[in-house]
């Protein structure tokens, strides 16, 4: 089999697999970005119970590896959905799974924004008569938006690699699984690997790209974030 | 107040012939030249951004001049010939941020470069660190690490280094530019007493208290170039550029002196 | 219960050492080709720089479960090269650790303050001399925190062996709740695997409670570990 065959054959399975890569990656992380800020804003302003169970929500899913969480909502959870009439799809399963980890390091994230927003931004509000809710809402998090978009492009970065963790979950025929069925058809294995591999990085490449052009062009003269806060990961 | 003392001055240890360096568009130093004799103390002064810290730093190749050429004694270090690393360390530079070696104790700060460049053994650069720690008057903060010193301390502790090497001449970059106004004084009084003792010193700086006290000559630093130079009466009294009058007018109203 | 102290007994017994062993040896895999090639980020020739540059963004950008099949069936079936599991495991993720703590390594090389190299090289020091005496020490100190942080990625990244058959953690509790799910029923799953969660957690709270102590011990008294202000 010529090279360019090799390729026009692998290729379109491996794009379309790509497809359900990103439709991963966009719903995890978009399930993370909103369960995040409501972590991290109890992290921060909520009542000492808040901010334990947020603390440990955090502490857990950042402490344990994905695989176990996936597994966790894939096989461990349905047993229990199912007695209350719930069936979720393996799709809706991953999501989920990958969402939740994604919200805890999204929290921390955030949450670092958020504190290295002087205070003096929060006392302003009140003191021009907002409560603490609008002062939180018209304030704080557009500033924290903005000072989050470095961690938030990394955590982007990240979902689209977890989002290859999929694989161990039957029924999602995202890059990875397509990739495997692939590789263990040929004697080329090792070949489709690489191209495997070369795809992923080509998206991280692109993405790390376009997020960099975004960064810039919401850049506010005087609005940076200081040393990392960020909990890098892989 | 002056107490400029004659000494008897010696060979020429320092000669800086023609050195130009440009960054980018900025042609910062433009054909500088000045000697200096073993015993002398001479202070550049002049308006910032003239170039007067770029040309210390060519003098001991920290940064490479585009042309020109020093000679340190006899040997000509801008030579690519010349081991660039013995030649520095005949010098000293004491830089305006201290830049002392963070994890080191001061002690340890000053004996390092004679232990690891001049091959001395472990007990012997001790003890020459400790003369020289006592020198600048630190002896007891010896095991203190540099966060643990004031701003004054530690520059004390840098040129405690710089003399650990036995250098034949001292560059200081605005060494008390960086210090709180009631520890530049300690700083100074060790300078002046360097000074006295005969050490060839090359210092940028404002403070004419310590020009006038010690300095055989005050270099006038503009535009790239040396407008003017001579003793500090002379300069004070009659400078021969309107420049050199107004800037020296202008630095006695804000340090006083 | 005896089912949950059972399945724990198999699980520290037989799946622990073996993550244990992995994770040790990654970190150590990492560190020894991640340090050389940070100070050939920082100090190398341009070409030398561009190929760690590429090195890093290779392996960070590539999922680790990919390079794990990669090496594993990928050299097997196509070039009759076949590792053992751990073997392959090692390799590929070892390779990926040792992008990553380039990247901390380098980081904190560069920021070690410019005036401490200028300082050491005006008494009189050599480019080596000076990296070796002044800035490395500094840049080990700066890169501890950022480290915990590898020694937690690499503990969850062996989970990701399980996938060709190293028995680590992981692969063992499939083994069991698989078993479980039949003799003691489905619901028995989630408990198993939040067990296993509870090593993890407790495998990761000891790391990084022993390398805060590593952090403590090397501190320089008065000196901020995060990031110096020169003056």
């Amino acid at each position: 089999m010529g090279f360019f065959e090799f390729l026009g054959d692998l290729l379109p399975k491996l794009l379309q697999a790509t497809l359900v890569t990103l439709q991963l990656t966009a719903g995890s992380i978009a399930l993370g970005f909103v369960v995040g800020i409501f972590l991290s804003l109890g992290r921060v302003y909520g009542p000492a119970p808040v901010r334990w169970l947020t603390g440990g929500y955090i502490a857990f899913f950042r402490g344990t590896p994905l695989l176990t969480q996936l597994l966790l909502v894939y096989f461990g959870l349905p047993p229990y959905l199912a007695m209350i009439g719930i069936r979720i799809s393996p799709m809706v399963a991953a999501v989920i799974g990958l969402g939740l980890n994604s919200a805890a390091y999204q929290a921390e994230y955030f949450r670092g924004a958020v504190q290295s927003i002087e205070s003096g931004q929060m006392m302003a509000a009140r003191s021009i008569g907002l409560s603490r809710l609008k002062a939180i809402r018209h304030v704080i998090l557009p500033q924290a938006l903005r000072l989050v978009i470095p961690s938030w492009s990394n955590e982007l970065i990240y979902s689209i690699k977890y989002s290859s963790l999929a694989y161990f979950l039957t029924g999602i025929r995202e890059l990875m699984f397509v990739g495997r069925k692939e590789a263990l058809h040929t004697a080329n294995t090792f070949q489709v690997y690489l191209v495997v591999a070369a795809i992923y990085l080509a998206i991280v490449l692109i993405v790390s790209r376009l997020l960099a052009t975004l960064e810039k062009r919401t850049r506010v003269p005087g609005l940076g974030i200081g040393s990392g806060q960020a909990d890098r990961r892989r | 107040m002056d107490s400029r003392q004659r000494h008897t001055l010696g060979e020429v240890v320092l000669r800086v012939e023609n050195v130009h360096k440009t960054y980018g568009d900025n042609h910062v130093l433009r054909g500088v030249s000045l000697q200096m004799r073993r015993g002398e103390t001479k202070v550049i002064i002049g308006p910032s951004g003239t170039g007067k810290s770029t040309l210390l730093r060519c003098i001991n190749q920290l940064t490479m001049p585009e042309e020109g050429h020093v000679w340190l004694s006899d040997c000509e270090i801008t030579s690519p010939k010349e081991d660039i690393n013995c030649a520095r360390a005949k010098i000293g530079f004491v830089f305006q941020s201290f830049n002392l070696f963070t994890h080191l104790t001061a002690l340890s700060n000053v004996r390092i470069a004679p232990m690891k460049v001049s091959k001395m053994s472990k007990p012997e650069a001790t003890k020459l660190a400790m003369m020289e720690l006592e020198r600048v008057g630190l002896a007891d903060k010896a095991d203190a690490y540099p966060a643990e010193l004031s701003g004054g301390q530690q520059q004390r502790v840098s040129i405690a280094r710089a003399l650990a090497m036995s250098p034949q001449l001292i560059l200081f970059d605005e060494p008390t530019s960086a210090l709180d106004p009631e520890l530049i004084g300690e700083v100074l009084a060790v300078m002046i007493a360097l000074a006295r003792d005969g050490m060839t010193m090359l210092a940028v700086t404002h403070e004419m208290g310590f020009a006038r006290a010690v300095a055989d000559e005050i270099i006038f630093m503009e535009g790239g170039g040396i407008l003017e130079q001579g003793p500090p009466e002379d300069l004070v009294r009659n400078p021969k550029h309107a420049r050199t009058g107004e800037f020296l007018n202008k630095i006695t109203e804000l340090y006083g002196e | 219960m005896s089912t949950i102290l059972q399945s724990l007994q198999m699980m520290v017994e037989r799946g622990l050492p073996t993550t244990i062993l992995l994770t040790l040896g990654l970190l150590g895999m990492g560190l020894l080709m991640g340090y050389p090639i940070a100070f050939l980020q920082v100090y190398g020739p341009r070409p030398v720089r561009w190929f760690c540059h590429g090195y890093e963004q290779v392996f960070r950008g590539i999922p680790a479960i990919v390079l794990i099949l990669l090496f594993h069936s990928g050299l097997s079936r196509t070039f009759g090269i076949l590792l053992p599991a751990f073997a392959s495991g090692l390799l590929a993720l070892g390779l990926r650790s040792s992008a990553y703590q380039s990247q901390i390594f380098r980081g904190a090389i560069q920021s070690v303050s410019e005036g401490q190299m200028q300082a050491a090289r005006s008494v009189g020091m050599s480019k080596l001399q000076a990296i070796r005496h002044i800035i490395l020490p500094q840049a080990f100190r700066l890169s501890i925190p950022p480290w915990t942080n590898e020694y937690s990625s690499v503990l969850k990244d062996t989970s990701l062996a399980s996938a060709i058959g190293v028995h680590e953690l992981m692969k063992q509790t499939t083994l069991i709740y698989t078993r479980v799910q039949f003799t003691r029923g489905v619901e028995w799953i989630l408990v198993i695997l939040i067990l296993v969660a509870l090593i993890y957690w407790v495998l990761t709270f000891v790391g990084n409670t022993a390398l805060g102590y590593l952090e403590k011990r090397t501190r320089i008294p008065g000196f901020e570990t995060k990031g110096q202000v020169d003056r």
